[in-house]
């Protein structure tokens, strides 16, 4: 196990380091620079040239490539270069919106499909099964942007219930999370249909497993058993599947931060790409990055240790 | 925001029991700034935020756009027009408690012209030839050459005068002698102001003032229907002005700007290099289709490179009227009755998607197929305005009082004609007012009948505010929001 | 045939065929700029209304499709093209280094959302309807190349694969000749549920102003556009969406039922 996990950490190390590589490589190459962005149209050739020193952006790439990477592997993720403030710190506020709406949607999305899905199956092949499958099928169809906007013209707009952007800040936790209920709902919905279908067919897998047999011998009703047995041996795929998401939630969460005007990761990558604001877009990159890579890891490890078979090769 | 500080009003009520006004307020602007240092970035949004707030210059801009006294009390100009001796105001503090003193001026000034100086605007103190103190009082600025915008020059934004121990966090933590403090930045979000008691004029009304940043014109028209944010200056929706116009809480100001918007064509490149493409491209725009679609209405039609507010304005739209068949004609002329394709370059700004959108069709109608590219600020600096890499391009000009580009030729839509350089070099010369009108005409109707570009409107700019509030800047002489004088009335 | 084909079939076919349409007749104007007519409510003359700039929405819609249909099928060919022989290759190299980094290399592709991807692609190149084709092409090729890896792992284990290569057939052909086909309903009905991510991904992208430049009409650039105007004209922004959701509605019954038809075992747990 521990060398199966040593194989995988270094296999991790060198795909971060192929993805500093192409990032870096790909901002550099990229059109448009910084220090012009931030002097504008009334600037000289020479205020732009002492403001590229001032920044560093005169030093070769190589050089600019080694400091940002080894200022990395210390948590020191440069200074911005319109801002003038650590990166490290403006992600991690960031971190603040963008993590809680992840997180906020992951448990909306369980609360919609698990009760469905428990559901469904309990009923399979009847009318509220097929009502529950009709229902998950149009919202993997609906793309969670276009939710956004129907969310905020009925709720924010219409009712007037929410507002319909912009983030107040954690310092009043109720109004924060008011803010991120109709963001975390419109990312929640698509994922709670796949969640749900997934769900459902394990759950209809494990109905005709034997021990589920022996249970309902043994005198519990259908959805008793559903109950003791079913959910857990259940969370196996449904945690795949979350895992597998992952990506697409972080996706998602940059395009809805944009449509709900949310100051998390996505609108700064936006903004800090109109700003050519390079270590910062580089950085934010990385970050994601190394989350999905992240738990792509930890997902690997959790199977190889349910499934020792798995530890040799994949 | 407005939640947050309620109980501060309450306490506030509570420890003055006649005043019953309110004393925060919250305002918003579309964009964020990008950093805190107005003199070493050109983002327009930090003097939205810090001018005649935080920041003060020498002189400054007053809400009707002429110069008036800031932290110079007064001045003499020497007979040659050459040296300017400024009198500053005594009992000046930046907000750190320290005296501004004609140090801090000098300091000012040559950090702007200097060497490594990062000013965006840097040509405003190229004329500088030498900036020396007298007594702390008393600074005296010696110009190369008389300069009869000088003072105009000092009222920028980029030209404010800045504390010396403050220079290395200025971008986060920025320290004037304004009226208002910086409080603090949290980013994605909000500005927060606080009054400063040691400002050496009159006490604003206001103790604290917050500026939010939404630049999503639903949010926006959200926001201030739920009566979040208090005013709103530069409501990015024209759309729904109507809606706040028919209700009794909001006041709507429909104001200027110095924004000449235009359809800048590349005079360099075949085939603009015409004066007859030119022309019929000109010809070829309705710009009442335009303001309509674009701006919903919002927007005054412009025939030249000149605001339409400024006394010297000449009214030349008809020397570019809508007509096709004409716009046709004169590309035949040209040797191109088949048209030809080119590209149109987009800045971000909804005035330049939209409205690009609306001409691509108004040029395909004439047999001009402009393929649309949208760009981000710094490529469109990089490829447009730099580089030169452009066929036609929208985009507003909101430097006040800029007709002078159309000199230069390496300007990025590099119109080269001796004759408008010559009227420019006679303007430079000409102090007298009705000389200088006659000039400037002239300089208007030679770029409007060259058809250097296709002009369209000046940009509007619309204000919403709680109808309680009083004391609002309405046009936009200079990008500034002076909260200084706003009050609320009841 | 069953339940779920049919519907989505005729969904599918609709679309597209109201995209093929497109090419000859649209029953309105979508270039030009009708300012006085805009923002119409559905209407007899219009029958979803019109847009901002006057323009017709149904048709709007129809020249829309040809846009998210054929960038998501270009984007479903390159994944294919690349992703399989590479799968393929791994499958048939099983426990080499070979092997070994086209996993790997899979995993680090994987690793870059296809938003990322596009981000990353149009700071280089501007955006345009080609990026987010290379963008979601991208990020299609390590999910087909983990899939016909894994499926082609067990038929390499069957006794027809041992006969070709005692008969002296190279891995390459074999794959070719033998594993390919084998495992070719997968891929079918991989490439339907891609195709439809990737319908859903184009319009993001363009949603984002990544995808489709004016006057190139797009779905998910007239949800952009139609996004401030949703308090005074909300058809503008419903009717896109809806285009939307019934494409991959229809293609994903289309998947569903294909995999029941060509593949029973999975029919059980469906």
């Amino acid at each position: 196990m521990l060398g199966y996990a040593f194989r995988r950490l270094l296999s991790l190390g060198i795909s971060l380091w192929v993805a500093s590589a192409v990032v870096f490589l790909v901002v550099e190459v990229a059109p448009g620079d910084p220090a012009a962005y931030m002097l504008g149209t009334g600037a000289q050739p020479d205020t732009v040239a002492a403001l590229r020193t001032e920044l560093g952006l005169d030093r070769p790439p190589l050089a600019r490539y080694l400091a940002w990477t080894g200022g990395m592997l210390s948590g020191d993720f440069g200074t911005s270069y319109t801002y003038r403030t650590p990166v490290a710190g403006m992600i991690a506020d960031r971190l603040w919106v963008s993590l809680p709406l992840a997180l906020y949607a992951l448990a909306l999305s369980t609360a919609l499909a698990f009760p469905a899905a428990l559901y469904a199956a309990a009923r399979r092949g009847r009318a509220g099964d097929l009502a529950v499958m009709g229902a998950t099928q149009v919202g993997v169809a609906v793309p969670n942007f276009w939710f956004a906007m129907l969310l905020v013209l009925v709720f924010a707009i219409n009712l007037g219930w929410f507002s319909a952007g912009g983030f107040p800040g954690w310092t009043d936790p109720a109004a924060a999370l008011k803010a991120l209920t109709l963001p975390a709902l419109a990312l929640a919905l698509p994922q709670a249909a796949i969640l749900a279908r997934v769900m459902r067919s394990a759950l209809v897998d494990i109905l005709a497993e034997d021990f589920m047999r022996t249970a309902r011998a043994k005198g519990l009703s259908r959805r008793q058993a559903l109950w003791r047995h079913g959910v857990r041996n259940a969370l196996i795929p449904v945690l795949t599947i979350v895992g597998l998401q992952f990506s697409f939630l972080l996706a998602g969460a940059i395009i809805i931060e944009q449509v709900f005007f949310l100051p998390g990761l996505g609108r700064l990558i936006f903004q800090a790409i109109s700003q050519r604001d390079l270590l910062v877009v580089e950085s934010v990159v990385m970050l994601l990055v190394f989350a999905v890579i992240l738990v792509t890891f930890l997902t690997d490890l959790a199977y190889a240790w349910v499934d020792p078979r798995l530890r040799r090769r994949r | 925001m407005t939640r947050l500080l309620a109980p501060l009003a309450v306490a506030l009520l509570a420890a003055l029991p006649a005043a019953a006004q309110q004393t925060d307020l919250t305002l918003a602007i579309q964009l964020e700034p990008p950093g805190l240092d107005p003199t070493s970035n050109a983002a327009g949004a930090i003097d939205s935020v810090l001018y005649a707030n935080v920041f003060e210059g020498l002189t400054r801009f007053a809400a009707d756009g002429t110069i008036e006294p800031a932290l110079a009390e007064s001045w003499d100009i020497s007979e040659d027009g050459t040296t300017y001796t400024f009198h500053l105001r005594t009992g000046v503090t930046f907000h750190d408690g320290t005296a501004m003193d004609a140090e801090d001026v000098r300091f000012t000034l040559d950090r702007a012209r200097g060497p490594d100086s990062t000013n965006a605007q840097k040509a405003l103190f190229e004329n500088i030839a030498e900036v020396s103190v007298i007594d702390p009082q008393t600074v005296e600025v010696r110009l190369a050459q008389p300069d009869g915008g000088f003072l105009t020059n000092m009222a920028w934004g980029d030209a404010v005068i800045v504390a010396p121990d403050s220079i290395d966090a200025i971008a986060s933590a920025p320290v004037g002698t304004g009226p208002f403090a910086f409080d603090r930045w949290v980013q994605g979000d909000r500005i927060d102001l606080v009054r400063y008691s040691g400002y050496w004029g009159a006490a604003p009304a206001l103790e604290t003032a917050t500026f939010r940043f939404i630049s999503d014109p639903t949010a926006a028209f959200a926001a201030m229907m739920a009566q979040d944010i208090d005013v709103f200056a530069g409501f990015p929706a024209p759309e729904n002005l109507p809606q706040f116009e028919a209700d009794p809480r909001f006041r709507v100001l429909t104001g200027t700007t110095e924004g000449e918007t235009i359809l800048a064509m590349n005079n360099h490149s075949d085939p603009f290099d015409d004066p007859l493409v030119r022309a019929a491209v000109a010809h070829a725009i309705d710009r009442q289709a335009i303001i309509d679609g674009a701006m919903f209405g919002l927007g005054t039609p412009i025939g030249t490179h000149f605001a339409p507010h400024n006394p010297d304005y000449v009214d030349l739209t008809d020397l570019s009227a809508h007509d096709p068949d004409r716009a046709r004609t004169l590309l035949a002329e040209a040797g191109l009755s088949e048209g030809f394709t080119t590209t149109l370059k987009l800045p971000p700004p909804s005035y330049a998607r939209r409205g690009g959108e609306i001409i691509a069709a108004q040029l395909r109608a004439v047999g001009i197929e402009a393929e649309i590219v949208n760009l981000e600020w710094a490529q469109w600096l990089e490829e447009v305005f730099t580089g030169h890499d452009f066929g036609l391009t929208v985009v507003s000009h909101t430097e006040p009082m800029d007709i002078n580009i159309y000199a230069r030729p390496d300007y990025y839509f590099q119109y080269d004609d001796a004759t408008f350089r010559g009227l420019m070099r006679d303007l430079a010369a000409t102090a007298d007012p009705a000389e200088r009108s006659v000039i400037l005409a002239d300089a208007q109707r030679r770029i409007a009948e060259d058809h250097v570009n296709a002009f369209l409107f000046q940009l509007a700019f619309p204000t919403v505010a709680d109808a309680r509030i009083e004391g609002l800047w309405e046009n936009q002489p200079t990008q500034a929001n002076p909260l200084a004088g706003v009050r609320w009335t009841e | 045939m069953n339940a779920r084909i049919v519907p989505g079939a005729a969904l599918a076919v609709l679309v597209a065929g109201a995209a093929l349409l497109s090419f000859a007749w649209t029953p309105g104007e979508v270039t030009g700029v009708d300012i006085p007519a805009r923002l119409q409510p559905p209407s007899a003359a219009h029958l979803l209304g019109t847009d901002q700039f006057g323009r017709d929405i149904l048709s709007m819609l129809m020249v829309g499709a040809r846009t998210s249909l054929a960038v998501a099928l270009v984007a479903v060919g390159i994944g294919m093209g690349l992703g399989v022989p590479l799968g393929l290759a791994a499958a048939a190299r099983r426990g080499s280094w070979l092997d070994e980094v086209i996993m790997r290399g899979n995993d680090l592709v994987f690793a870059f959302p296809s938003l990322v991807i596009a981000i990353l692609i149009t700071a280089v190149a501007g955006p345009g309807a080609v990026n987010a084709i290379i963008a979601i092409g991208i990020f299609n090729v390590p999910v087909f190349a983990r899939l016909s890896r894994g499926a082609a792992l067990p038929v390499w284990q069957r006794e027809f694969i041992l006969a070709a290569r005692v008969a002296g057939k190279g891995a390459p052909r074999i794959s070719a000749e033998h594993v390919l086909p084998n495992i070719a309903n997968l891929l079918i009905v991989q490439g339907t549920i891609q195709f439809s991510l990737g319908i859903l991904a184009e319009a993001g992208l363009s949603y984002v102003g990544l995808g489709a430049q004016p006057p190139v009409p797009s779905w998910g650039r007239m949800l952009a556009e139609a996004q401030t105007l949703v308090a005074i004209a909300p058809h503008v922004a419903l009717m896109p969406g809806l285009a939307i959701v019934l494409t991959v509605l229809g293609l994903n019954l289309l998947g569903d039922g294909l995999r029941d038809a060509l593949d029973p075992r999975l029919r059980s747990t469906r």
